[in-house]
């Protein structure tokens, strides 16, 4: 037997190195970063990194400070140009003509200086209109009349080169005897700020204005949104048309912006001004992973192509190479950067649906032994055999129940509604009001409003008229945290402080709740309590890295609540108020199944709900994060290892952690499955979240007046 | 019914057919000369070799790609044939030396395409680049423009011979048109370029070998593309290089869509070619006997384009909801 021969000591030792090896190295970040939209630009920005080492290397002063000057000075213009091309694709659409309009720019420039004597400062905003035009007739021609880009662009190119070819026939040659001469001009051309080239810094400047209107302004969203796709953006009522035309105009004028910093550093036009410019342009914003046919771009991989492709061409020059060598090597460049971000692109989502699920190494204490003869308070019995059935085939997925001063009891369901059940007999119902989303825990605050936590929404409220209003749905951003978990996806639970603060519980925060069976496979510490303060109006994180937080419940004292963590199978106390505020100290850890809901009983002790049983197999596995991770990669998720729900109980327990009782229902004929609880007026109420009904037991001992929310909040 | 037919009446092949009827009735009764048949002869040869880069072109527009490597292909893959003639290599062997880089060169393009999925807008362009390159640096050194050898022998002809008073390119032309239409029309693969261009995904899922059929449309189009090579050379007796950097590409491109072929696919045929390769050269034909500059021809024929898509667009409008994504 191999179980024999192996020393006793080696099991624990390699699991001390896999409980090492997974509290430190943090694998889930390696799904978090690949879930992000900027790892997109990893595939350039590992190109341009080998670009500038192969040339570094080959060239050994190419990146001297003199060159570096005139790189920059040149990435100026060219970058522009490249961010020109980009506005354009992303709209899903093409512009040939920037080459052509980058020389009209030129010469235009030269022009309105050399010959018309205009000064600079009229210059600059003439050029850069005179070449908008050029787009704007792009614009009307691709947006308005819904003309081919491809095309329509390949018409302006050959017009306006011809035009420009035209004006240099006829002006050249005055053009090149008169010369302009000014400290401004000299200054654009040949001087820069700090040492830094004027045209980069324009381009800086270009790039964040850029940057700022793509990714954080509505017109930037919408060319986004049209580009990704023009027919919804069209259906949703996106002024397609309108943006597409804006789009060709704005790269008309960046065009001629950088067609004047061309003249400014070179001070002569030609007919090969600006020629092949839409290819390297094309090119540049292609590599740096901006998608011919749009919805996907930005101006940070337009600038990381432009950069390539510049120090390409730049570097195959100095290379020294014969005639043919660098358009060669550019080709194969690009052939394979393309190739890889093609590629890339394909897998992406493959490889993220393989990685992101990350499981961790989670011991759990020996649970206490549920058998009828153990004498122990979970011994199995059979006290909710005998359940009262409300609302049967009625309402579905009542996760939490809640009662009221005048007896009428509330549930959610997954339809978003909240139901209201009218007293004595709860035999009629109605809805007492929409919310959407999935109504979870629900709570009643001081003036009897019911506070409701909608699972992928947030916080809401349905005041005593029915109006339903979003309390919450974000909190603070962690620091360092990679996704972004300011968003609320899975609030679950909630209690209510007596200052009014509310206290709930966010399950996971790297899942949506139809996904939670995932969460329990991780078993990561992904869930948070998070404070609603009605006194300051914000929300903020009081406590992060809980695994799969569930029930919330204000303790007897005020000063404190109860949480449950449901697959750590644990019951925890954090101090609100009083001198042990913010601490948090472990309640019950050995439990034998999965707690949920917590609520108050009439004596003074709590009710949680077990909503399903750990299992050997599945304690066995969770010390062991690899198969799991296997299992997630291998397998169809149904045939993972799962929580075992089909059979659960309602615990009582006391403040300081002793359990008393517990109700079973063996076999599960009348009520199937209890994810929470409520005692009001010597009966026990249950929900399940995964049933089509509710139940309600009788409590014989228990105060036949008692209510819990005059108990929380005295008499209405 | 009667708003059906005018639009049916009136798509873009017609618009440009009826551009070139009214074109040549004008100049017909405008130039001198005009209609004199050496006139018209030399009218139709000066763009043969434009209709066949023109057919070459199609076969891959025809299934959703493009080929921008058209130009580069030619120049470089002739060039080199006829250096090697000149140092001394038999013609035939030459010229199948030629023939073969022409198609592995647009067999790798076809690959990339097909079976690296890179976007065959990119690929071809990035294979144009390489393959110029290439040429200039290992195949072709140290001169542009390669000169016709003495002893081509009956290759020659191809350019230069008249058969029954008609040049031989426009025959040549011809014929590769009629392949063309044949190919088209009644071959097995002609009708899944049509299907792929309609629906790729259809064609994909109907059981049609999309990849290979992909990389056999790029291989057709780079044999066309050198025996357009071959006329090109044998005309002018040189092969200039320099063709590669000029415009001829978007002339190319120019022939096919004038006619109103798609560029996404599916629509069209060898008529449409035909129809945009007249009134090219209808168009050149008159403005150089009027002596009009080559930019402001340059204009002019853009300006024909435009206004051939524009009036499509407005007779044809496309439909936001119709439209295909990322159709550029």
């Amino acid at each position: 037997m191999a179980s024999s021969e192996t020393p006793a000591r080696e099991i624990p030792l390699r699991e001390t190195l896999a409980r090492l090896r997974y509290r430190y190295f943090p694998d889930h970040l390696v799904g978090e970063l690949l879930s992000k939209k900027w790892i997109d630009n990893a595939v350039p920005f590992a190109v341009l990194l080998c670009v500038i080492a192969t040339f570094g290397f080959l060239i050994p002063d190419f990146f001297a400070p003199k060159l570096l000057v005139i790189t920059s000075r040149q990435l100026g213009e060219f970058g522009l140009v490249c961010i020109a091309m980009m506005t354009v694709i992303i709209v899903g659409g093409i512009d040939l003509s920037v080459g052509s309009n980058f020389a009209l720019g030129n010469f235009t420039t030269l022009a309105l200086l050399n010959l018309a004597g205009w000064p600079v400062a009229a210059v600059v905003p003439v050029v850069i209109l005179v070449c908008g035009a050029v787009g704007f007739v792009n614009g009307v021609l691709v947006g308005f009349f819904r003309l081919r880009a491809f095309l329509t662009t390949l018409v302006t190119l050959i017009i306006v080169r011809a035009v420009v070819d035209m004006l240099l026939l006829r002006y050249a040659q005055e053009m090149s005897v008169s010369f302009y001469d000014s400290d401004i001009w000299d200054l654009v051309g040949m001087g820069g700020v700090a040492g830094v080239p004027s045209s980069f810094v324009v381009l800086i400047v270009v790039a964040l204005i850029g940057h700022v209107i793509l990714t954080r302004s509505r017109p930037g969203w919408r060319a986004m949104a049209i580009g990704g796709s023009r027919r919804s953006a069209h259906n949703m009522g996106l002024s397609v048309r309108g943006t597409v035309c804006g789009s060709y105009t704005i790269s008309g004028m960046l065009c001629g912006l950088s067609g004047l910093l061309y003249a400014a550093r070179l001070g002569g036009a030609g007919t090969d001004t600006g020629m092949g410019l839409e290819i390297a342009a094309l090119t540049a914003a292609v590599l740096g992973g901006n998608s011919l046919g749009g919805g996907r771009g930005s101006v940070v991989k337009a600038l990381i192509g432009s950069v390539i492709v510049l120090l390409m061409t730049n570097g195959v020059i100095r290379l020294g190479l014969n005639s043919g060598s660098g358009p060669m090597v550019l080709g194969l460049t690009l052939l394979f950067a393309v190739f890889v971000d093609v590629r890339w692109l394909k897998n992406r989502d493959k490889l993220l649906s393989k990685v992101y699920v990350s499981p961790t190494y989670v011991k759990l204490p020996q649970p206490a032994s549920t058998d009828p003869d153990s004498g122990t308070p979970f011994a199995l019995n059979n006290r909710l055999r005998n359940v009262e059935i409300i609302g049967l085939g009625e309402v579905e997925s009542p996760e939490d129940v809640i009662l009221d001063d005048e007896d009428y009891l509330f549930c959610g369901n997954r339809h978003g509604d909240v139901l209201r059940f009218f007293p004595p007999d709860y035999k009629t119902w109605e809805v007492y009001a929409h919310i959407g989303g999935s109504p979870l825990g629900m709570a009643f605050d001081r003036d009897r409003n019911l506070l409701v936590c909608v699972g992928g929404m947030g916080l809401y409220k349905i005041a005593r008229d029915r109006t339903v209003s979003k309390v919450t749905d974000e909190t603070n951003r962690s620091p360092f945290s990679v996704i972004d978990d300011s968003r609320l996806r899975l609030a679950d639970d909630l209690d209510i402080a007596p200052d009014g603060r509310v206290f709930f519980s966010e399950a996971t925060i790297r899942y949506e709740m139809h996904d939670w069976p995932v969460d329990a496979l991780e078993s990561r510490g992904n869930g948070r309590i998070i404070c609603y303060d009605p006194r300051t109006g914000r929300t903020h994180t009081a406590l992060r890295n809980l695994i799969f937080p569930n029930g919330i419940c204000l303790a007897n004292d005020g000063q404190s609540i109860l949480f449950a963590e449901s697959w750590a199978c644990r019951i925890s106390r954090y101090w609100i108020d009083g001198p042990k505020a913010g601490k948090v100290e472990r309640l019950i850890e050995d439990l034998p199944g999965y707690p949920d809901n917590i609520n108050r009983a009439s004596d003074g002790t709590y009710w949680v709900a077990l909503l399903g049983m750990r299992s050997p197999a599945l304690d066995v596995a969770l010390r062991m994060p690899g198969f799991r991770r296997r299992m997630a990669r291998r397998i169809a998720p149904d045939q993972w290892l799962y929580p075992n729900l089909n059979t659960g109980c309602v615990v009582r327990f006391d403040d300081t952690g002793r359990v008393i009782e517990s109700l079973w229902d063996l076999g599960g004929l009348n009520h199937p499955m209890i994810t929470s609880m409520r005692e009001h007026r010597g009966w026990l109420y249950l929900g399940g979240i995964s049933n089509n009904r509710i139940g309600r037991v009788r409590l014989e001992n228990a105060d036949q007046n008692w209510s819990a929310a005059t108990a929380y909040w005295g008499k209405a | 019914m009667a708003l059906s037919l005018s639009k049916r009446a009136f798509n873009q092949e017609r618009i440009v057919f009826l551009i070139t009827i009214v074109l040549f009735a004008v100049f017909a009764v405008e130039l001198n000369n005009f209609l004199a048949p050496a006139n018209l002869l030399a009218l139709v040869r000066s763009v043969a070799v434009l209709g066949m880069l023109g057919m070459a072109m199609l076969v891959v527009v025809l299934g959703r790609g493009i080929d921008l490597a058209i130009v580069a292909n030619m120049a470089i893959s002739v060039g080199w044939a006829l250096q090697l003639i000149a140092g001394g290599m038999p013609v035939w062997l030459a010229l199948c030396v030629g023939l073969g880089f022409a198609l592995g060169m647009s067999l790798i393009g076809g690959i990339l395409i097909a079976y690296a999925e890179i976007p065959s807008l990119f690929a071809t362009l990035a294979m144009a680049t390489f393959i110029y390159g290439f040429g200039r640096a290992h195949l072709i050194t140290g001169t542009d423009v390669v000169y016709l050898p003495k002893d081509m022998g009956l290759v020659a002809q191809l350019g230069q011979g008249v058969v029954a008073g008609i040049p031989m390119p426009i025959i040549v032309a011809a014929a590769t048109a009629l392949a063309a239409y044949l190919f088209l029309k009644y071959t097995k693969p002609g009708r899944f370029i049509f299907a792929m261009g309609d629906n790729f995904n259809a064609a994909r899922i109907g059981g049609i070998g999309v990849r290979p059929m992909l990389v056999f449309q790029y291989v057709l189009s780079g044999g066309a593309t050198f025996l357009a090579g071959l006329i090109t050379a044998t005309s002018v007796g040189a092969m200039n290089t320099r063709i590669v950097n000029s415009n001829m590409i978007y002339d190319v491109i120019l022939v096919v869509v004038l006619g109103g072929v798609g560029l996404s696919g599916g629509r069209g045929g060898v008529r449409n070619v035909i129809v945009g390769t007249l009134l090219i050269g209808v168009l050149m034909n008159g403005m150089t006997i009027m002596d009009v500059q080559y930019t402001v021809q340059n204009v002019i024929k853009s300006l024909i384009l435009l206004f051939a898509i524009v009036s499509d667009s407005i007779i044809n409008p496309r439909d936001e909801q119709t439209g295909q994504q990322g159709d550029i």
